[in-house]
């Protein structure tokens, strides 16, 4: 389905200017643009087909539970999953919360280890720790090598009879690094723990198939994924999620509610309390499609030459130091850099300044960055829209502000 | 398609002009050259403080005696808005008395949250802080230092007032 300059032309923002000069946006990895079709389809569910789901008798009720599945099995078909296993959740922040209190509290006791990793976001790290207060658990992190990699060797070694779940992300937010979650999954499963993966940077990106994987938990976001925000995915095993307890209480999740007590539904629905965000589930069904219809492969074809062609230009620019895996194969997009003598803020706003839209902090992952020894750094990170161009304006910049704050 | 829309797109201002007003030059000389950067002897207070949104931290020792601040040294690690900011405030606090001090920490928030303009006599270098105001995401860069001894005179009222 076309190219890289077709695909551009697909997204209404980037044809915007800021102050007379075109948008340069890489910061896709905190949030992805929109293509006209997402944008369109909630507009047009909004115009002709609002009403509640899963409850109504009339015809327009009819129309918008259409509307809704059909998005649901989209998104599980971009993920090779059941529709069975597919919970709607708020954001992947919730997917994880989800899991840690439905599963974790009725699971973990004094003694258990929850096994997470140096380099996970604080939405994969807080509701562990939360949770292992709650239970008596403790919350260990397998450590990376010196090459911003996971320590294979370590993890081997911490995944022992203690373990009862290990929760991992797919391609690291702040470093970029790809992990082997398949082989880990695999590991925690001989050892009867719970395999939970964050895809929050993977799922956009990559061709990613909650089958294959084999892990028992998918977490991802949707709108990361040209999708819109309010609406993360949580996909698990059917046979999990019928041996969970509840996460929320309230509306559409019960069997029966009597005065004595309740029931609960069966399925991801137990775990969908209160009206789900349907436009933003439609919205998300169009984005699924519209990557689908590119091809996945596709997607990380292009991406990859971005990444390759932004590694070798960045390589070329004095005093700055890139993190995580040198090889483009094992990275996904977010590009993490600091320059020696320029704070990551500074190179951030120097570069608004010249219209590159980067984010620059801690990538709520402060564990890691105190393993890197830095406070900030600067990231880059792009989609189906950014192009070579993108990356020549970025490189310039990034000379410029080495010569500015000289 | 969206390329042949009619409809007007507000016109976005970004900061394409504001670039040298943010990071006027006396701003990146106390960046480079940071003033009473370092430990200090017989501080009497120590303060913490980090900005959570991006990480900046300072590391705030005062050495408040006789009513005034006779010392203060910063360490910590932040991008050049918040050093310089550190390095310009400590320079027109030392020899100041708590209330002078107070005062100044109030002015320096209101021409932040710009509610005043900034006035020269009393910020010194500091009045070129100002121009952060521009800049909504780095307002907190500019203020950490001036919280964070805000926060070491309240400490060190305290500990006096047992």
């Amino acid at each position: 389905m076309g190219t890289a300059s077709n695909w551009r032309a697909d997204f209404p923002i980037l044809g915007r200017p800021i102050d007379g000069r075109p948008l340069i946006y890489l910061d896709s990895a905190a949030t992805s643009q929109k293509p006209e079709v997402v944008i369109q389809t909630m507009s047009d569910y909004y115009r002709e087909a609002n009403a509640n789901v899963r409850r109504g008798v009339y015809a327009l009720a009819a129309e918008s539970d259409r509307r809704f599945e059909h998005a649901r099995a989209s998104i599980a078909r971009l993920v090779d999953a059941s529709t069975d296993g597919l919970v709607v959740t708020k954001n992947v922040t919730e997917a994880i919360n989800l899991v840690a209190y439905a599963w974790g509290l009725r699971n973990l006791s004094d003694g258990d280890e929850i096994l997470i990793t140096i380099m996970e976001h604080h939405s994969n790290i807080v509701p562990w720790q939360l949770v292992a207060e709650l239970t008596g658990a403790t919350v260990k992190f397998c450590p990376m090598t010196a090459g911003h990699e996971l320590d294979m060797d370590a993890m081997a070694e911490m995944i022992g009879p203690r373990t009862k779940v290990v929760s991992v992300v797919h391609v690291s937010n702040a470093l970029g690094t790809i992990n082997p979650v398949a082989e880990i999954g695999r590991m925690a499963h001989a050892a009867g723990a719970l395999m939970v993966v964050d895809g929050s940077q993977s799922v956009p990106h990559m061709p990613v198939s909650f089958t294959e994987l084999g892990c028992d938990v998918l977490a991802f976001t949707g709108h990361k994924m040209l999708g819109p925000t309010g609406i993360g995915i949580l996909v698990a095993r059917p046979e999990l999620l019928d041996s969970m307890a509840p996460f929320m209480g309230g509306g559409e999740m019960i069997n029966d509610v009597t005065t004595e007590g309740s029931t609960y539904a069966t399925g991801p629905r137990k775990f969908e309390a209160g009206t789900p965000p349907i436009a933003e589930t439609i919205g998300l069904g169009a984005a699924a499609e519209y990557l689908m219809a590119i091809g996945m492969d596709a997607v990380r074809a292009h991406e990859l030459e971005l990444t390759r062609y932004a590694l070798d230009a960045m390589a070329d620019i004095p005093g700055l130091m890139v993190y995580g895996p040198s090889d483009p194969e094992r990275r996904g997009c977010p590009i993490s850099f600091a320059m020696d003598t320029v704070h990551a803020h500074d190179v951030a706003q120097f570069l608004d300044a010249q219209g590159v839209c980067v984010r620059a902090g801690h990538h709520c992952a402060k564990p890691l960055m105190r393993t890197l020894g830095v406070a900030a750094t600067a990231r880059a990170s792009t989609h189906v829209y950014s192009t070579t161009d993108e990356i020549d304006a970025l490189v310039a910049a990034l000379h410029g502000s080495a010569a500015y704050f000289a | 398609m969206h390329r042949n829309s009619t409809i007007d797109l507000p016109q976005l201002k970004g900061h394409m002009g504001g670039l040298d007003n943010l990071y006027q030059e006396v701003i990146l000389d106390h960046y480079k050259n940071r003033r009473h950067r370092g430990e200090i002897e017989g501080a009497t207070v120590t303060v913490d403080h980090n900005n959570p949104m991006c990480g900046d931290e300072i590391h705030l020792q005062v050495r408040l005696a006789n009513g005034r601040v006779e010392n203060l040294g910063h360490t910590g690690d932040g991008c050049s808005i918040s050093q310089a900011s550190a390095s310009m405030m400590s320079e027109v606090v030392i020899g100041k008395s708590t209330d002078e001090v107070r005062e100044l920490i109030e002015h320096m928030r209101a021409v932040m949250h710009g509610t005043v303009e900034a006035d020269e006599e009393l910020l010194e270098d500091g009045v070129a802080l100002a121009g952060v105001r521009k800049f909504p995401a780095r307002v907190k860069c500019a203020l950490l230092s001036w919280i964070a001894l805000k926060d070491a005179l309240e400490q060190q009222g305290e500990a006096d007032g047992k």
